[in-house]
């Protein structure tokens, strides 16, 4: 294992509410900044770096550097939609080693449930967007949940990949979320049918939205966010909690080539980098935070970060196998993961902080004795062009 | 008839694409100094860089390569349509491009991975371009 310890993951904190009205994006990321600092015993007087994805009031790190009134040495404004904070902390971590700053913040507000955002059923694009990308997409009609499960269709025709087994996926994830008292919230307030553990034959039963992705494969639409302070050894050393070194970090893209394959994702280039950086093999990971906009988005990640083989995913996750208490398997999304806890639009951060959370034994579905993690965000659309980025972490 | 969504322009990449699918013909890209063809279009070569293009007509056959079927959505133009599939089709001559398959009773059955289609051109309501859809052969 990577024995270099450069930057740690020293305070975070989730926003509680999923449903907040009349709180703006702006407010819950000053919040979260807050209370995250609190957590690392830092102070905002300490903020030297500043890394954001321009979604509180647009204008990223600039904006947000000037609302709260800070002059950092780095500015990050790195945007790769969901992602977004995997490829933040691995440049914090590369600019806290290079000695450009000391501590850094990474922020997340979003609103989408109380203003009825409509990200998987409604347009890629916004209206009226004329670009290269979009003119080619908008008289089609995709939505975002039809460009993913068009990967679902395609894994299941290759590999013989059936909705019975990515089920388990949405399972074990709904067994975490019934341990996490903020997620239950959230399903209570966001009105799920059912606030209970599901089963596979729910997950059949559930409505199609887009074949053949069925309703309980699909992540919810939240209100929500979250901030993670990220700091030098030295500052490391006397911060309240416990530090979550990253260990190593991987970026990649990908998109629609005519002879590609729509199965792989860019955790494929991505995860191996990360993984040969932090000097471990996938196999040592107990804690496996992966995003799930979809069941397929994990079950695609899962392979491509090397749990299982192209094509296997099916058998490694079915009946709700990747469940917290399953010392066989890594523990997936143990927080309740974007089917049942939180999805406000980018769900990056969440990883981070459940990971920090597991190797700090701070989790409502803790894994014993967890050392490693992996922290995987996948932004833009699986079907087309996404983004994956992996960041593997680690207690001391 | 159909009222899907219009392409927007000025939008130089693919106004050439647009254009020709008034002549109800489907053209693409291609680089007179790799043959690499580029899609989604643009204006030069994601292999070599050039900027040197030229843009063919394709047969219009290919074969389904993924597809999903729309049962819920909330755009404008698709609100009303019923469910409905859209597609990566791969084109004979090497391209892949984002469509959907029309001329089927029952897309949630109809429809599958490897079906060969042959393009149509689906005039619209309103605007002048049609929109180019497959239809199985």
């Amino acid at each position: 294992m990577n024995q270099d310890r450069q930057a740690a993951i020293v305070g975070i904190h989730e926003y509680p509410s999923r449903l907040t009205r009349g709180v703006s994006a702006m407010d819950i990321k000053i919040d979260c900044i807050r209370t995250a600092l609190e957590d690392a015993g830092l102070s905002w007087g300490d903020v030297d770096a500043v890394y954001d994805a321009g979604d509180g009031e647009a204008g990223g790190g600039l904006q947000l550097s000037a609302y709260l009134g800070l002059r950092p040495n780095v500015i990050d404004t790195t945007q790769v939609g969901g992602s977004s904070y995997e490829f933040q902390a691995a440049h914090a971590w590369r600019d806290i080693a290079a000695g450009k700053c000391k501590v850094a913040i990474l922020s997340y507000g979003s609103t989408a449930a109380s203003a009825r955002w409509a990200i998987g059923t409604g347009s890629m694009q916004r209206p009226g967007a004329a670009n290269w990308e979009a003119n080619m997409e908008i008289p089609y009609g995709t939505t975002l949940i039809a460009n993913y499960a068009m990967v679902k269709q395609r894994h299941m025709h290759e590999y013989g990949t059936t909705t019975e087994q990515l089920a388990g996926i949405s399972v074990a994830t709904r067994r975490h979320a019934m341990r996490n008292p903020d997620a239950v919230q959230a399903m209570t307030d966001l009105e799920f049918v059912g606030v209970n553990e599901i089963t596979t034959a729910d997950v059949l039963d559930s409505r199609v939205v887009a074949d053949p992705l069925h309703l309980l494969e699909c992540c919810m639409i939240s209100d929500g966010g979250g901030a993670v302070v990220i700091a030098s050894p030295e500052v490391a050393r006397n911060t309240r909690k416990p530090p979550v070194w990253i260990i190593g970090s991987g970026e990649a893209i990908k998109y629609t080539e005519s002879d590609g394959d729509i199965t792989v994702s860019a955790g494929a280039q991505s995860g191996p980098v990360a993984f040969g950086e932090a000097g471990i093999a996938p196999d040592e990971i107990d804690i496996a935070m992966i995003y799930d906009s979809f069941t397929i988005t994990v079950a695609v990640c899962l392979e491509d970060l090397g749990f299982c083989k192209k094509g296997e995913v099916g058998d490694y996750v079915a009946g709700g196998r990747l469940a917290f208490d399953n010392p066989d398997a890594p523990a997936l999304n143990t927080d309740g993961g974007g089917l049942s806890s939180n999805h406000p639009g980018m769900r990056g951060i969440f990883l981070l902080l459940e990971a920090t959370r597991q190797l700090r034994g701070e989790s409502h579905s803790q894994r014993p004795d967890a050392r490693l993690a992996v922290a995987h965000g996948n932004g833009g659309r699986l079907g087309s062009t996404h983004t994956g980025g992996t960041v593997i972490l680690a207690r001391d | 008839m159909a009222q899907r969504p219009q392409p927007r322009f000025p939008e130089p990449n693919t106004e050439p694409y647009w254009e020709a699918t008034k002549q109800n013909e489907l053209r693409y890209p291609v680089c007179t100094a790799c043959e690499t063809i580029i899609f989604t279009p643009r204006r030069h070569c994601t292999d070599c860089g050039s900027q040197d293009l030229e843009w063919k007509v394709s047969r219009g056959e290919g074969t389904v390569y993924t597809f999903s079927v729309v049962r819920q959505n909330r755009m404008p133009g698709f609100v009303d349509l019923g469910a409905y599939s859209v597609a990566y089709i791969d084109l004979d001559e090497g391209f892949r491009m984002l469509s959907g398959v029309i001329g089927i009773e029952d897309p949630t059955r109809d429809i599958h991975i490897g079906q060969r289609v042959r393009v149509e051109f689906e005039e619209q309501e309103e605007g002048e371009y049609p929109i180019p859809l497959f239809r199985p052969i």
